[in-house]
């Protein structure tokens, strides 16, 4: 009976490739691997051929779902070799770590906690490397997850971190440290921390990774397990003071495993495990000693599954511990058949080509020479990917950063998705969106893509239903593109940009409360959302998702919420400002076929409140409140115009005009809504009016401000009605000194907002108004001109109540020159 | 030209990299025990001591020429050694010339096989030239023939220099195609060629970002790797590089040293380094920036004048005063519009930094 053990670099396409060299020469009859045992059930999947790395094993707890682990596989990672090894020669194959039962179950509120998370965190950082150096991949995944890495993604999606416990927050948040390092501590406390950096800087490098490329990435050939073993066993008899507690559990139970596999009669067992551990597996410690320390140990109900993981997860850019910086590189270097450095730099010039630089193979052979080159002045093997960056840069791309970005982003990390079979154990939430996915044919993709749908069509109708009910659950696979072509091809296109991120999975699990279908579920949460909204604006929002997501069953408890509240708040401002999103909902209820009877019923109630509403809100206004409240009118009036009901509209226009004429009301909202009331036909007495506010008797700074409000987007009105621009002129004219000065800055503010050209043909008409008005064209055949008058008119087309075309007037200009 | 004696260089105004460090070199060359490349004086490993500084095994030390990120360096020496041709990249003032010229002095010990490239370079001082009077008397002959750099480092197996390679016309640029793809020289009048030995290569620096610049040919482009010397990344580096040029070139210039406070040099280079980078050192200020380039080159230039003055017509020790009148003529290039530029500057970040009450009076009085 023998036992071997391998230590290995996890995710090192090295001591992936010498682990299988050394496997299928010592031929074992069991192979036990580093990793959470719970997840043996899951193991004959690795075999599937529907399972495509990179793929991560999920741990979560049933209670809280958010609390959860990954243990991330690529197809270079030595642990996934070894799995592969024992399916292909029918072996048993078992995970030997510390439960994820035990790692998981942190005691949320134990007085124990402030105490836990070190121990925690002792597990993730005693082993070797830290965040930069391999052998450490493993041990931020005893303690840390989802969690640490969706704090530092987009923080939309952070809520997983939110909720989970300081301590796994304290063992995400250390990484960032471990890099940084910390010139205050002493060098054992680092060695203990990030060992191999100690080793590596013993050996001269500065970087642990580059270190361990050279001693055991690039020197294939040897067998490196015995001299890894050697290093770490000094390296832990120099710094081991004061063990973490948690990381003799984990060593205690993976000797009891190793008992246990020796007790059942296994004769030649291989443990593949971190580089670090390998010293304490190989020494005799007595079986009492180990059941001690394992005795008593917190357990909390989880459940495992496969997921499919990232690229960019594994790399370290990511803000996920995982701590390759480049996973393309490695996989090249684990699948590369030969030549890797030629290799690499061919596929690299082929990546430059298909963007259109001029690469050729004359590049390439010197781009090799230049790394060799690099690689031998610095004392290397063979040239490493910092040699082939440099060569790059010099060569291929001759000098410039930009394509050397895109051949990190494409090669370096080289963004990959891996799957996993139909048959991995799922939470119904996730096989309901697998099914979905299947039926509507959208498959999840890491890198992002843009997707246009056309509403009119069923299928895209539902993907985008699909899309939205799934933003419901925080689940934001697509998010709406925001670019001008959206808009302006109507309603009915929407264009999404989509890609998947492996933390989804964990958001899917987590929504398994609200329901086991996506709809379900998504429909719930909207329900119990507006249960506890507290505003209007928030409700208003939450209809829009609901309709989006074509959600109608959810729809009605939204809105009788609704309903109440709009009656209850007597706040006209806030009503305005919930009534757009509700027309726009109601809009798009007509695009997607959704019933928006109760949402009618709701937006014209609103209506009639804010028109009854509006005198209140508009009295006695400070400068600042008169111009929140014009916005809010302003849009108001546009959304009515959208939803074109004529009663609406004439209720809307009939509480403008009533304000225009109350004397308390502000200068700027008077003139604005003058102009608004003008433009809709309304108000026949504009002259009048504006010559009542420009009337001395009007204060020169209400006056300025009502012209604010007239003027406000654009100088048309003026440019085209001589007559107000006379009134104007003579007002401005006729205004004493000082009181010109006051008035300046306001009107200056308002002139500014006007175009150049609007502001030159002002200034022409201006200069004509001066001047002897040229005389009027005499000579004008009314009898000639007539028939293109007619033509004109039948382009133009006339609102009844218009006054009849007259004869042509030198004051009005003629048809024939407005723009 | 070139008389290699560390004799002769005393007397020069300014002694070529090989004169100055003639020291350095001969003590790199005798404890360098690594394989050289052929025609080279010095290892690769020996060339990148020599341009980064470090301790020799005897404890000589070597001083660094080039303050900057190391793999800059490597893969620059790293292409000389594989005979193939080096651009330098940059702003003007990032030490393009500094760095060719050092490299040339340590791989081939000579930095003076140079082509100053100008608009009006013509292709004779990229080729070969003809002496005309023996042309006439006797013909086309090896005699008759002046060598131009290129063919003389070509012959020696050396390192040759082409300086700003943009400024020079494209079609005059593409007669270095041949000598650098061929490793040839031909020479149809007199039916023969001049074959590099080994140990030829070429470094040329060229400005990329700059008016009046002919882009290189691809063709061109490709026989060359690139190198882009960035500007100093930290304010402390660039200090650094600037009090010890200065002190280098006092010494040369044999001015009667008084020291130039560090205080000082700190401050130009704080200028000089907001101004170009249009912000502030803290980063919570937008500044205007100036026409003109404020490398670190100027920064030299300013303290090295300030440096003059304080000697000749103050008491000696640096002073703002002595300072301000190079600096403003450093920023101020265009009289109208960076003129406004420095006034903006002096009053909101000079006026109220707490320490730079002289410095800031100094410069006022300065104004005209």
């Amino acid at each position: 009976m023998t036992v071997e053990v391998f230590g290995i670099r996890h995710h090192g396409p090295g001591s992936a490739r010498a682990l299988r060299r050394a496997l299928e020469a010592y031929r074992p009859d069991l192979v036990l691997i580093e990793g959470p045992p719970e997840a043996d059930p899951l193991l004959h999947l690795a075999a599937d051929p529907a399972m495509t790395p990179p793929v991560a094993l999920l741990a979560y707890t049933l209670t809280a779902p958010q609390r959860a682990a990954f243990w991330p596989f690529a197809s270079f990672t030595p642990e996934w070799t070894a799995l592969r090894y024992a399916h292909a020669h029918r072996l048993p194959a078992r995970f030997i770590d510390l439960p994820a039962a035990c790692t998981l179950a942190a005691p949320p509120e134990a007085p124990g906690e402030q105490h836990e998370p070190e121990t925690a965190k002792g597990a993730s950082t005693k082993e070797p490397g830290g965040s930069d150096a391999g052998p450490s991949e493993r041990a931020r995944r005893a303690s840390l997850g989802a969690t640490d890495e969706t704090t530092q993604t987009d923080g939309g999606a952070g809520n997983a971190a939110e909720r989970s416990t300081p301590a796994e927050r304290a063992a995400g948040g250390r990484q960032p440290g471990e890099e940084a390092g910390r010139p205050d501590e002493g060098l054992w406390e680092r060695a203990r921390r990030d060992p191999l950096g100690v080793l590596a800087e013993a050996a001269g490098h500065a970087d642990a990774e580059r270190w361990w490329d050279d001693v055991v990435e690039l020197r294939g050939q040897e067998d490196v397990f015995g001299v890894v073993a050697e290093a770490m066993e000094v390296l832990r008899e120099e710094t081991e003071r004061a063990g973490s507690e948690r990381e003799e559990q984990r060593e205690a139970w993976m000797r009891q495993a190793v008992r246990r596999a020796v007790r059942e009669g296994f004769e030649r067992i291989a443990v593949v495990c971190g580089a670090w551990h390998v010293p304490a597996l190989r020494a005799k410690v007595p079986a009492s000693r180990d059941a001690a320390t394992l005795k008593g140990l917190p357990k909390t109900k989880v459940a495992m599954t496969w997921v499919p993981w990232t690229h960019g997860r594994l790399a370290r850019e990511s803000g996920y511990g995982a701590g390759v910086r480049s996973p393309g590189w490695y996989r090249h270097l684990f699948e590369a058949a030969d030549r890797p450095v030629e290799r690499w730099l061919t596929e690299s010039a082929r990546l430059l080509r298909e963007e259109g630089l001029p690469v050729s193979s004359a590049h390439v052979i010197e781009a090799v020479r230049l790394a060799e080159a690099l690689a031998a002045l610095r004392g290397r093997p063979l040239a490493g990917l910092d040699e082939l960056t440099e060569a790059t840069r010099a060569v291929l791309c001759e000098g410039a950063d930009l394509p050397l970005e895109l051949i990190r982003r494409r090669m370096v990390v080289g963004e990959a998705l891996g799957s996993v079979p139909d048959s991995t154990p799922m939470v119904p939430l996730q096989r309901d969106l697998l099914a979905q996915q299947k039926r509507l044919r959208l498959k999840p993709s890491a890198e992002p893509r843009q997707d246009a749908f056309d509403l009119r069509r069923p299928v895209d109708l539902e993907r985008s239903r699909l899309l939205h009910r799934l933003r419901v659950l925080d689940v934001a696979w697509g998010s709406p593109a925001a670019d001008a072509s959206n808009r302006s091809q109507g309603t009915f296109k929407e264009v999404w940009v989509l890609a998947w991120h492996p933390e989804f999975d964990v958001r899917l699990i987590e929504a398994g409360v609200w329901g086991t279908t996506v709809h379900d579920a998504a429909a719930a949460r909207i329900q119990a959302e507006a249960a506890d909204a507290r505003g209007l604006p928030e409700l208003t929002v939450l209809a829009e998702r609901a309709l989006l997501a074509g959600l109608d069953e959810a729809l009605p408890a939204v809105m009788s919420t609704l309903a109440d509240r709009a009656t209850a708040d007597g706040d006209t401002v806030r009503l305005m400002e919930a009534l757009p999103p509700l027309v726009r909902a109601l809009r798009y209820g007509d695009v997607r076929g959704t019933p928006t009877g109760p949402l009618r019923t709701v937006v014209d109630g609103l209506v009639v409140r804010i028109c009854l509403g509006l005198p209140r809100a508009a009295a006695s206004l400070d400068d600042d409140a008169a111009r929140t409240l014009l916005e809010r009118v302003a849009t108001v009036h546009e959304t009515l115009a959208l939803l074109d009901e004529p009663p609406h509209t004439a209720r809307w226009l009939d509480a403008l005009a009533a304000l225009t004429d109350s004397p308390a009301s502000h200068g700027l909202l008077e003139g604005r809504l003058t102009r608004l009331l003008h433009d809709a036909g309304r108000l026949p007495d504009l002259p009048a009016r504006m010559s009542r506010a420009v009337s001395p008797g009007t204060p020169p700074a209400r006056t300025a401000a009502w012209l604010e409000g007239l003027l406000a987007d654009g100088a048309l009105l003026l440019i085209h009605d001589a007559a107000l621009l006379a009134l104007l002129d003579s007002w401005l004219a006729a205004l004493p000194a000082e009181t010109f000065t006051a008035v300046l800055p306001l009107l200056r503010r308002t002139f500014a907002t006007h175009t150049p050209p609007e502001r030159r043909t002002l200034a022409a008409r201006l200069h004509h108004l001066a001047a002897p008005a040229p005389p009027p064209p005499e000579d004008l055949d009314p009898a000639r001109a007539a028939p293109a008058v007619a033509t004109v008119l039948s382009f133009l087309p006339l609102r009844p109540g218009s006054p009849p075309p007259g004869p042509l007037t030198p004051r009005e200009p003629p048809a024939e020159e407005t723009p | 030209m070139t008389d290699g004696t560390p004799d002769a260089a005393t007397g020069v105004l300014r002694p070529h990299a090989e004169q100055e460090y003639a020291g350095e070199l001969a003590r790199l060359a005798e404890l360098d025990e690594r394989p050289r490349p052929p025609g080279w004086r010095l290892s690769p490993w020996a060339v990148t001591t020599y341009l980064l500084g470090g301790e020799l095994p005897d404890g000589t030390a070597v001083t660094p020429k080039y303050v900057g990120p190391r793999r800059l360096i490597e893969v620059a020496v790293a292409t000389l050694a594989t005979d193939r041709a080096l651009l330098l990249l940059g702003v003007p003032g990032t030490a393009k010339t500094w760095v060719s010229e050092h490299l040339a002095a340590a791989v081939s010990g000579d930095s003076t096989l140079l082509v100053q490239g100008t608009a009006g370079t013509p292709e004779e001082a990229i080729r070969y030239g003809w002496d005309y009077a023996r042309l006439l008397a006797e013909g086309p002959s090896e005699k008759a023939l002046v060598p131009g750099p290129l063919m003389r480092a070509m012959r020696r197996g050396a390192v040759a220099r082409v300086e700003e390679l943009t400024r020079i016309p494209s079609d005059v640029q593409d007669a270095l195609i041949t000598i650098l793809s061929e490793k040839t020289l031909p020479v149809p009048e007199l039916d023969t060629e001049v074959q590099a030995r080994r140990g030829f290569t070429v470094i040329a620096t060229a400005n990329d970002r700059d008016r009046g610049v002919n882009e290189l040919s691809s063709a061109l482009r490709r026989r060359f790797n690139t190198v882009v010397l960035p500007v100093p990344a930290s304010l402390e580096d660039e200090v650094d590089i600037v009090s010890r040029r200065v002190a280098r070139l006092g010494r040369a210039l044999e001015l009667p040293a008084p020291s130039a406070g560090l205080e000082e040099i700190r401050r130009v280079v704080t200028v000089l380094r907001e101004l170009r980078s249009g912000r502030t050192e803290d980063g919570r200020t937008r500044l205007k920036t100036p026409s003109g380039t404020l490398s670190t080159a100027e920064a030299i230039s300013v303290v090295t004048g300030g440096l003059a003055l304080a000697a000749h017509f103050g008491d000696g020790v640096l002073r703002p005063a002595d300072l301000a009148a190079g600096l403003q003529g450093t920023v101020v290039q265009d009289p109208v519009s960076d003129r406004v530029v420095w006034q903006e500057y002096l009053e909101t970040v000079v006026r109220d930094r707490p320490g730079w009450r002289d410095f800031y009076r100094a410069c006022r009085e300065t104004l005209p």
